[in-house]
């Protein structure tokens, strides 16, 4: 990806750019961009205000992503930053950028296959092995270590490995 | 009762029914019947804590007095919470657990899928972020109820048996009152009756998989929504609450 210099970008451009430096707090290979929770960001004069859509409603992860947003904008000398949540359109892994897939992938986490569409979730679909890329996987527990995760074993490699909910 | 009275109430008796549901399924934790079970209700538990958050701390806007969420779960009385009285029964042995968390989710879902549509913003938006979760629950829960029901000759009458000892709590959910017909009125929300064919023939489905009989209707127990709750409420909030009962207004 060619990245303009950060000197030719516009305000709102070089927000977007710091925010892709912030990781998810507990899948650190990803950002907050990456999941596509950041939704917007306005510059009104010097004052930001980003809009953040949670993922899960409970993702104990909320609260330090805020923070971590905040740390980071203020360490680039951005003082005035405001964050506010939309729940509209609600937040799915349907949001989660191909870069995001790609990272989770070679991270070793399978990403969520298909779109998080009303009925996705009851169908079949083909998780495949983010090591070996074999089709031949078995859900172990529709939950894993954290709420979006569910863990599963690849019948190929024999290796287990985690996989990102469609949902 | 004025507009913003029943609208508070409407809130807050979603998230009552969230938040104690989320209660009674972390007691779970350390105590699941086997790991991927205790993660999941865990799981199931925190998405339900998720869900009464964001519906307590719109209730605090609305009222405009500064109360804040923790202040909805923490600082109020027994009779002051509306969750219907099937979300608090005890979790009992792992086929109560299953056939209460089927019975309110195949309603709750249905619930949150006419609150989508409703013409109040907030809630619908909250209602179609909550939808998503409680489908992953109700996949989950169904699958080990058909498990349960058509297993072995004991899982099965054990099944059978949770589900005559929770059918009584069930007609609550349908029963709309004051504050149900002023939403309806003002924000086009759901009418419960209309939701119980819906429910019944989900349910009646579900049931027919996993080889159970639906239970005869017998009078049922009401209540919750109105503050009148079970004898198994008081030791649910009590263990709670114990840490503002004990040290009140104690902060992190």
């Amino acid at each position: 990806m060619v990245v303009a210099k950060i000197s030719l970008m516009t305000e709102e451009e070089r927000i977007w750019h710091w925010l892709e430096a912030v990781p998810d707090p507990e899948i650190p290979v990803v950002s907050v961009v990456d999941l596509g929770m950041v939704r917007k960001v306005y510059v009104v004069d010097s004052a930001v205000e980003i809009e953040v859509s949670p993922t899960y409603s409970g993702c104990p992860a909320t609260e330090v992503i805020e923070q971590s947003i905040l740390t980071k904008l203020r360490s680039e000398g951005i003082e005035s930053v405001t964050i506010t949540r939309v729940l509209c359109p609600p937040w799915t892994t349907d949001w989660i950028s191909d870069a995001g897939r790609k990272r989770l992938s070679e991270y070793g986490i399978a990403p969520p296959t298909g779109a998080a569409g009303k009925w996705q979730l009851l169908q079949t679909t083909v998780v495949k092995c983010p090591r070996c890329t074999g089709v031949q996987t078995t859900l172990v527990s529709e939950f894993g270590s954290t709420a979006c995760k569910a863990s599963y074993k690849c019948d190929e490699c024999l290796e287990p490995f985690e996989y990102f909910k469609c949902i | 009762m004025t507009k913003e009275e029943a609208l508070l109430r409407y809130i807050l008796r979603l998230g009552d029914n969230a938040l104690i549901l989320g209660q009674r399924l972390v007691e779970l934790v350390a105590h699941g019947p086997e790991l991927e079970e205790e993660i999941a209700n865990a799981n199931f538990a925190l998405d339900y804590f998720g869900q009464a958050r964001m519906l307590y701390s719109y209730a605090g806007e609305l009222e405009g007095q500064g109360r804040l969420e923790d202040d909805f779960a923490f600082k109020r009385s027994e009779a002051e919470f509306c969750n219907l009285l099937l979300v608090e029964q005890p979790n009992g042995h792992f086929g109560d657990t299953i056939v209460r968390s089927v019975l309110f989710e195949e309603f709750y879902h249905l619930q949150l899928d006419a609150l989508i549509r409703c013409d109040h913003v907030r809630l619908a938006e909250i209602a179609a972020r909550a939808i998503r979760e409680i489908r992953y629950h109700l996949r989950h829960n169904s699958q080990w109820l058909i498990r349960l029901g058509d297993g072995t000759k004991e899982s099965g009458a054990k099944a059978q048996a949770s589900l005559e000892a929770l059918w009584h709590f069930t007609g609550e959910m349908f029963e709309g009152d004051e504050v149900d017909q002023i939403f309806h009125d003002q924000f086009n929300g759901p009418k419960l009756s209309n939701l119980k064919e819906q429910w019944k023939a989900s349910i009646s489905g579900l049931l027919a998989e996993a080889r159970l009989t639906i239970p005869v209707d017998r009078p049922m127990q009401n209540g919750g929504r109105a503050g009148r709750h079970t004898d198994h409420f008081e030791p649910l909030i009590k263990e709670m609450q114990y840490m503002q009962r004990t040290y009140p207004g104690l902060t992190w």
